[in-house]
């Protein structure tokens, strides 16, 4: 081996230094086994719950193994089926919501936060201050006059409470988001804008938007995931089955079904996590900038 | 120069030519038209935040102040009731057990997150292979904790015939209903919230960043051990983001809904163990048509996330250090 070789070729300080490589070595394999079988363990109900949909309900009481023994794609086609409309009908609908929350999000917080970051206007300091002081909100406070507002506006059983809000910028934090990042960006590319005889339109369009790439798409990955997994506003606006979205449906689901139809309860839930996790794993640059700037989950 | 940028600013379509000639005699002030432009332009852009601050956020805030010293059924118009909303609220016994709970919630599930949270960052953070991996298995819970389809597992998992009972049974302990047990189903909720210790955890590994090596060889030099070296370096320089993740951690919590109303199917049982402030307020607005004490009750629980809030400002004086 080379560090015996080491050892014997120099004596003293190298054979130290070997050991302390060694212990090193053991140390980081430690730490990593450490690691590892905590995030295992961290994961395990998740895996589980992978495997179980593939399982029969009676199994899933049973088998807290994570390799199912057989593939048995009957619990998503009994999901599929078991509620009032089938399950892709949610789908759409939670997609319809989430897509137009996305757009309306990009838009309205984007012009938004322009203005913050760049122009100067009367009462800019009280306005971003108002904003600030919105972002941590409790929706309970609002919820009842939003509540009547969209009733007497009959909006009650449409997607517009969950929509136009978002074309008003109401999540203020992205706005906070995009304002740290507008305010990043060298001053010099709008001046030369300027002088070229660009408007503030053109430049928040043609230059603004185009380098705010990377906070328009921490924006929209953290809009699509927390409006696919809202739950507390679309139960309260949507009541008609036809228009239930994923989460909706998947609390009538486990009401209905109760503890008789894990199987397909687990299906169905995976499917509605799906997208989340697709996201996580195709957005993870722009999430941990998300977070690591504005601490959203 | 003057007159350059008056004259080659760009027009967005639609927009109103500028009146030029008016101007041409002024004096060559530079400023203030175009600063006043700037301003027009300003409200431009900021239009659809000011509709919704004014529809959706100050005016639904001020409404809902208003119905709370009311009796509303959404039926009939708003009858005034003076202060008998928060007269009631001292007697609703219901409502002091949603206290109770959510207050246990906060407190317990809050500080060990952010334990775990700390922990798991200063581990990861210095020269660890694969970082970025084990950052985004921690990280993965923060991302799916708050859907409905997980609460759907929770209830399975802690449920009588459930997970943990098989896991138990395995190594021969006899387990229980832990989420169909007064005393326990609110502990299987505090888990699932310190399940989702990542988004914290990453905040704190970008904070960690920011400690500079230096200090850490410093004291490698004066011999300490890791132990004080996380306490005498890394947590005195990190209590800003310390002091961050709880602020937003506490006020997240006080609004947790949907994990207790999914695990309990709505009730906030067993024996409204699991009754959360929010999903109290939600069944006297939304189950029994109460608004007007849904909105007393709502504005209680935004007075309780302001009040803590402002607690933490305060306190954190004494020990949050900001870098010279």
């Amino acid at each position: 081996m080379a560090t015996d070789l080491e050892s014997i070729a120099a004596p003293d300080p190298a054979a130290l230094a070997a050991r302390r490589r060694r212990d090193g070595r053991k140390r980081r394999l430690l730490k990593h086994a450490a690691l590892i079988v905590f995030g295992f363990a961290m994961l395990y109900p998740l895996l589980w719950m992978v495997s179980s949909s593939f399982k029969p309900s009676d199994l899933i009481f049973r088998d807290a193994s994570l390799i199912p023994t057989e593939f048995d794609f009957s619990n998503y086609t009994e999901g599929w089926t078991a509620l009032a409309r089938p399950f892709h009908h949610y789908l759409i609908n939670s997609a319809i919501i989430v897509f137009f929350s996305v757009v309306g999000n990009l838009l309205s917080c984007a012009l938004a936060a322009y203005a913050f970051a760049r122009l100067q206007f009367r009462g800019k300091r009280l306005f971003f201050a108002a904003m600030l002081g919105t972002i941590m909100l409790p929706i309970h406070v609002v919820i009842v006059p939003q509540y009547i507002l969209f009733s007497e506006l009959d909006w009650i059983n449409t997607y517009y409470p969950l929509i136009v809000p978002k074309f008003l910028a109401t999540d203020a934090f992205f706005i906070f988001l995009m304002v740290q990042f507008i305010r990043g960006l060298p001053r010099e590319l709008d001046d030369a804008a300027r002088i070229d005889g660009c408007g503030h339109f053109r430049i928040f369009w043609r230059i603004i938007m185009p380098l705010c790439l990377p906070a328009l798409a921490t924006t929209a990955i953290f809009t699509f995931i927390s409006v696919w997994n809202d739950f507390y506003s679309q139960l309260i606006f949507v009541t008609d089955p036809d228009l239930y979205t994923v989460p909706v449906a998947l609390r009538t689901f486990v009401d209905s079904q109760g503890e008789s139809a894990w199987g397909p309860l687990f299906a169905m839930s995976l499917v509605a996590l799906g997208p989340i996790f697709g996201f996580f794993l195709a957005g993870q640059r722009y999430l941990m900038r998300g977070i690591a700037t504005t601490g959203i989950k | 120069m003057t007159t350059v940028p008056t004259f080659s600013r760009g027009r967005a379509p639609g927009e109103p030519p500028p009146a030029e000639p008016p101007r041409a005699p002024e004096p060559p002030r530079r400023r203030s038209p175009l600063a006043k432009r700037e301003g027009r332009v300003a409200y431009l852009f900021l239009a659809p935040w000011f509709v919704g601050m004014v529809l959706i956020t100050i005016g639904p805030i001020l409404a809902s102040l208003y119905l709370s010293f009311t009796e509303y059924s959404l039926l009939q118009p708003p009858e005034w009731l003076g202060l008998d909303n928060y007269r009631r609220m001292l007697e609703d016994e219901r409502l002091h057990t949603a206290l109770r709970v959510t207050f246990t919630y906060v407190l317990v599930s809050v500080p060990l997150q952010l334990a775990l949270a700390l922990a798991l960052a200063f581990f990861l953070d210095r020269g660890v292979r694969g970082l970025a991996v084990y950052r985004s298995i921690y990280y993965l819970p923060s991302l799916l904790g708050g859907s409905v389809a997980i609460a759907i597992l929770w209830r399975q998992i802690f449920g009588t015939e459930g997970l943990i009972n098989q896991l138990l049974g395995l190594v021969g302990i006899e387990g229980q209903g832990w989420v169909s047990h007064p005393d326990h189903a609110l502990s299987t909720l505090i888990v699932l919230n310190v399940w989702t210790f990542g988004a914290p955890m990453v905040i704190f590994l970008a904070g960690l960043r920011q400690i500079p090596a230096m200090y850490y060889e410093a004291a490698d030099v004066d011999g300490a051990g890791g132990f004080t070296k996380f306490w005498r370096i890394t947590v005195p320089l990190l209590t800003p983001i310390i002091f961050f993740n709880l602020v937003l951690q506490i006020i997240g919590s006080f609004q947790t809904f949907t994990q207790a109303f999914i695990v309990s199917g709505g009730t906030g049982g067993p024996a409204d163990s699991t009754l959360f402030y929010t999903l109290y307020t939600y069944q006297r607005g939304f189950g029994s048509f109460e608004m007007g004490y849904a909105s007393a009750l709502a504005w209680v629980l935004l007075v309780i996330i302001a009040g803590f809030t402002a607690v933490n400002f305060l306190a954190a004086k004494r020990w949050v250090h900001y870098g010279d």
